[in-house]
């Protein structure tokens, strides 16, 4: 086919993107520069962002087979970009910024990373062929690899790093045979061909429904939903709390968008016993996820288990796939994005700048209210809009999956959510009143006491802004989602 | 928009009082205390102004004393719908009343942290108000939910751990949290699917209340969606089965805390019977009628019982909350009119006792920084005053004739006895048990052997003004009850059409 200017508009945020990549290596070259790295990367997300307004214009069209650039591509690159710059941000104040303090190994390769997974991410929501997901998907996971043990020095982080290569190669192992099993059925491997393939022969065959199931497997690996959770809490303490971020946010967010295409367009998905099978996981994540996260005493633990069951309680949507389904999974995702950035940002401003072990012990927040009242505030905001109570972003992302699952009449998982929920309370209350209880007399972390005019702290801010404003006035949200919702 | 300033002068407040700690703890107290004055006065001048005549009623689209209707999220067909009719404003006034004793019983009590007491203490009442205004089913939601956050905060962080250490004040403010915010979310799931069973009829999507009146339901879904109201209801009144975060709650909560945990949340659980489950479901909540009145006869008398075995004394009174929401309960369900009337008195009167009761014991831990009565006795001999008013307020809880829990419950039992006599008998029994109850809790802390011939501290004037006040209201209530009933008629008189008339199909069907 012939690429023309137009083609390129399309995938003009991927471009920028890349060509960011490029110069932001170039630069680490020719001088090392913390700051440097990071100016260059921020302008190279906003250009890209920018980038989505003539994108959107040409939208939709098909860029070779491997990618289509449609609104819904736009409305997650989108989502994806924001995170990044927040994840950035983050790992700008969490590296710290004078050389001799924080981070002690080189500190501007984290940058080139997080923008190859943002980059692989995007191409990931873009990809209408197996092939352009499996490319996405390594993109995605391969630097994230790296950022995981970007501590390397730290037994931990790198413990975690290796567990999450071979989980995630187990999970891609998956995936692929999945997909191979599913060409040799369909002998296409455009998601609209496989759909084509099985509405004429009108039933998928059990090669077909085998290797759809074994492609679950493989994202249900990412997205960490139960049964695959293993790796999760474990990742989540031992990477660096802005990478842990980004894996909670961006990382998520692609996977989940490129499921819900491949669910959407490919009929293969739906009916049966995959379906039953994906119901199963969003039990097990919410039941499992909510229980596990009870005990914890660490926060990024808890996080971790928390997202297990946030990933059950979104796949509700999923397995209702009709109605408000789609513009429920993407509220969902952009209040979770947003709290849970908010959540990981106050860690990481706790952790600042970095000491060789993030601050993410429970009983480390013991009194953060009497003498940082506003970052407990944005802590707090988090923790409820985590456990969904009115006035909070998270409470407009489960309202909107519990009408969907009514709407659908999933009587059984509202159920399953309801009891997750009420489990879920009781550990996000437990971090909450700790933040308001009599401080300990001894303390090793605190945030620095100008936290909240550098950039982290700005976007922290904004951030909870952001999630009491959606969670009052969700109209703007709202008109934005509509634009990402997928013709079927 | 006088309607949006009732629901935002608290929360503003609060604010106020949240900062105003910077000059001083003082300030956040006169902060709070004038914002409550001026939520009351606002009460009180609405009182006399507007025409309660008007209420909604079956048959036609509700007409309401005062409304006030904003876009919000148009979407999905959700409004800021406020609106007042007599029920709501006697709630109202009701809330404004308890919210100045609560800023004045704690003006002593609270010494930590004053401005964030006061916060979460505005915006426990700015959420009631809300939940009492709110005419939009997912507004309604949204505060019922709401308030329930700095409710949290205010018993986890300035309750008392019980003696023994065994209930600490973090294990029951999670407990009340749990309990109520995933009966909440059943609630929500039934408020969804009547949404979506109208939108299937009428192709309409809307959360608002006069508009879901005239839904048409299947026999059977209504039965559930009922349910899934009554659940939510249920647990915040509460109602024996699922009553057990109650004494909790209550025993481990700072006094304000108990003051409108008693006076105000559990009567948001009788408004939304009142508002919401009966005229939305009548036909499933005439059906339902007989289990609900039985579980309010269990509940009259688990109550008293558990009550009189306590040692705490204000698990007694928490008990005693129990017990004296039973007749709430048989009164709603009943479908009198007269019988309604008087649930409006009780929860009144309730409201007024419970919250006197609840000062006073706060008082009394104040002075001998127990709530166990094992430890008291002969606190008569021991100071003045406050034996005396608590013997009152004992009387008063029990239904003594003069005060306004009389006037509920006699009415209550008579307006239902002709709709269902074995179950007013019964209840009847209940209210000896009261009187074995209140009696026991004065004889045990105020009579008997002094521990101690020390004398306690007397009454302050704020403190004899509170308990004072309190129970000249109640003796108007009691003796002069005709406002009250003439505000409510309207509002009870709809209640009463709706359950009513579905009542009486049902006995002709049979």
């Amino acid at each position: 086919m012939d690429l023309t200017i137009q083609h390129f508009t399309a995938i003009l945020p991927l471009l920028v993107l890349s060509a960011t990549v490029i110069v932001v290596m170039l630069a680490i070259a020719w001088r090392r520069n913390h700051s440097q790295s990071y100016i260059l990367s921020g302008i190279g997300l906003v250009l890209s962002l920018a980038a989505l307004v003539p994108s959107m214009q040409v939208a939709p069209l098909a860029v070779t087979p491997l990618l289509l650039v449609d609104n819904f591509a736009g409305f997650y690159m989108g989502l994806i970009l924001l995170a990044t710059l927040g994840c950035l941000t983050l790992t700008h104040a969490y590296l710290g910024r004078f050389s001799g303090e924080g981070y002690p190994g080189n500190r501007e390769e984290m940058y080139l990373l997080m923008l190859l997974a943002a980059l692989g991410g995007m191409v990931l929501v873009c990809s209408q062929h197996l092939a352009g997901l499996f490319i996405g998907l390594e993109m995605l996971s391969v630097p994230v690899y790296g950022m995981v043990a970007y501590a390397f020095f730290n037994k931990r982080s790198l413990e975690a790093g290796i567990k999450y290569m071979v989980l995630s190669a187990a999970g891609s192992a998956f995936l692929l045979f999945g997909m191979a099993l599913l060409y040799a059925d369909a002998g296409s491997l455009s998601f609209a061909g496989i759909g084509a393939h099985v509405a004429a022969t009108g039933l998928a065959t059990p090669l077909a429904q085998l290797g759809i199931g074994m492609m679950l497997v493989g994202l249900a690996f990412k997205l960490s939903m139960v049964p695959f959770h293993l790796w999760t809490p474990d990742v989540y303490e031992g990477a660096p709390v802005p990478v842990a971020a980004f894996l909670a946010s961006a990382s998520k967010v692609a996977v989940f968008a490129v499921l819900l295409r491949l669910y959407l367009q490919s009929p293969a998905m739906a009916g049966g016993w995959l379906e039953n099978l994906l119901a199963l996981f969003a039990i097990g994540s919410i039941l499992i996820g909510n229980l596990l996260a009870l005990t914890q005493s660490n926060l990024k633990r808890l996080l971790g288990y928390s997202s297990i069951a946030h990933f059950g309680y979104i796949t509700i949507a999923l397995i209702a796939g009709k109605g408000l389904a789609q513009e429920a999974i993407a509220l969902y995702l952009v209040t979770y994005v947003i709290t849970s950035l908010g959540a990981f940002g106050v860690i990481a401003l706790m952790s600042t700048p970095f000491k060789g072990r993030d601050c993410d012990a429970l009983y480390e927040y013991r009194g953060l209210f009497w003498r940082r009242p506003y970052l407990t505030a944005v802590l707090t905001l988090m923790m409820l809009s985590l456990a969904g109570i009115p006035l909070t972003a998270g409470f407009i992302g489960k309202f909107f999956i519990i009408a969907t699952g009514v709407q659908s009449q999933l009587w059984w998982l509202l159920g399953v959510m309801v009891i997750g929920s009420g489990i879920a309370v009781f550990y996000y209350l437990r971090v909450m009143v700790t933040l308001f209880l009599v401080e300990p007399n001894l303390r090793r972390y605190d945030a620095p006491m100008n936290w909240n005019v550098r950039a982290g702290g700005i976007m922290l801010l904004a951030i909870a802004v952001l999630a009491f404003f959606f969670g009052v006035y969700p109209q703007p949200l709202l008109q934005l989602v509509k634009l990402a919702v997928l013709a079927v | 928009m006088i309607l949006p300033w009732l629901i935002l002068i608290p929360f503003i407040g609060g604010l106020l009082c949240w900062q105003g700690e910077r000059f001083g703890a003082t300030l956040p107290r006169w902060v709070a205390m004038l914002t409550m004055l001026l939520e009351l006065g606002l009460g009180l001048w609405l009182w006399t102004t507007g025409n309660y005549q008007l209420a909604p009623a079956p048959g036609a689209d509700p007409v309401w004393a005062l409304e006030y209707q904003a876009s919000w999220i148009p979407a999905f067909g959700i409004s800021l719908h406020l609106a007042l009719d007599g029920l709501s404003l006697l709630m109202i006034l009701l809330t404004g009343l308890l919210g100045v004793l609560s800023v004045l019983c704690s003006w002593k009590e609270i010494q930590n942290h004053v401005g964030f007491f006061h916060l979460n203490l505005m915006w426990i009442l700015g959420g009631v108000v809300g939940v009492f205004l709110a005419m939009d089913l997912f507004l309604f939601f949204f505060f019922w939910e709401m308030m329930l956050v700095p409710m949290y905060f205010l018993i986890a962080l300035w309750g008392h751990s019980s003696d023994d250490g065994k209930r600490t004040r973090i294990y029951a403010a999670t407990k009340f949290f749990i309990f109520t915010q995933a009966s909440g979310l059943i609630m929500l799931v039934a408020i969804l699917a009547l949404v979506f069973v109208n939108y299937d009829n009428t192709g309409v999507i809307t959360f608002n209340y006069s508009d879901l009146l005239k839904a048409e339901l299947a026999p059977g879904v209504e039965w559930l969606l009922m349910l899934g109201f009554f659940v939510a209801f249920a647990v915040k009144l509460p109602v024996v089965p699922v009553h057990s975060w109650l004494p909790d709650a209550h025993a481990q909560a700072p006094t304000a805390g108990s003051v409108d945990l008693a006076g105000i949340l559990l009567k948001t659980a009788a408004y939304g019977l009142l508002r919401f489950a009966i005229p939305l479901f009548p036909d499933a909540s005439a059906q339902f009628a007989p289990v609900a009145m039985t579980l309010a006869v269990i509940g009259i008398f688990y109550g008293a019982l558990l009550s009189f075995a306590q040692t705490d004394i204000k698990r007694l009174v928490a008990y005693s909350s129990v017990s004296h929401m039973g007749f709430v309960l048989i009164g709603i369900y009943s479908g009198s009119q007269m019988a309604l009337q008087g649930v409006v008195v009780q929860m009144l009167a309730h409201g007024l006792s419970a919250a006197g009761l609840f000062i006073l014991c706060g008082q009394l831990y104040e002075r001998l920084h127990t709530r166990d009565m094992r430890q008291m006795g002969g606190i008569w001999a021991r100071m003045p005053y406050l034996p005396a008013v608590s013997l009152f307020f004992a009387s008063a809880s029990l239904g003594l004739p003069g005060t306004g829990n009389f006037v509920g419950e006699f009415l209550i039992l008579m307006g239902s006895f002709k709709a269902v006599p074995v179950i007013v008998v019964i209840a009847t029994f209940g209210l000896v048990l009261a009187s074995v109850y209140s009696l026991i809790m004065i004889h045990r802390a105020h009579f008997g052997a002094a521990k101690s011939d020390k004398p306690l501290l007397a009454l302050d004037s704020r403190e004899l003004l509170m308990v004072l006040g309190l129970a000249a209201l109640l003796v108007i209530l009691g003796v002069y009850p005709q406002p009250v009933l003439d505000t409510t008629a309207a509002s009870m008189h709809g209640v009463q059409q709706w359950l009513g008339t579905a009542l009486s199909q049902l006995v002709s069907a049979r």
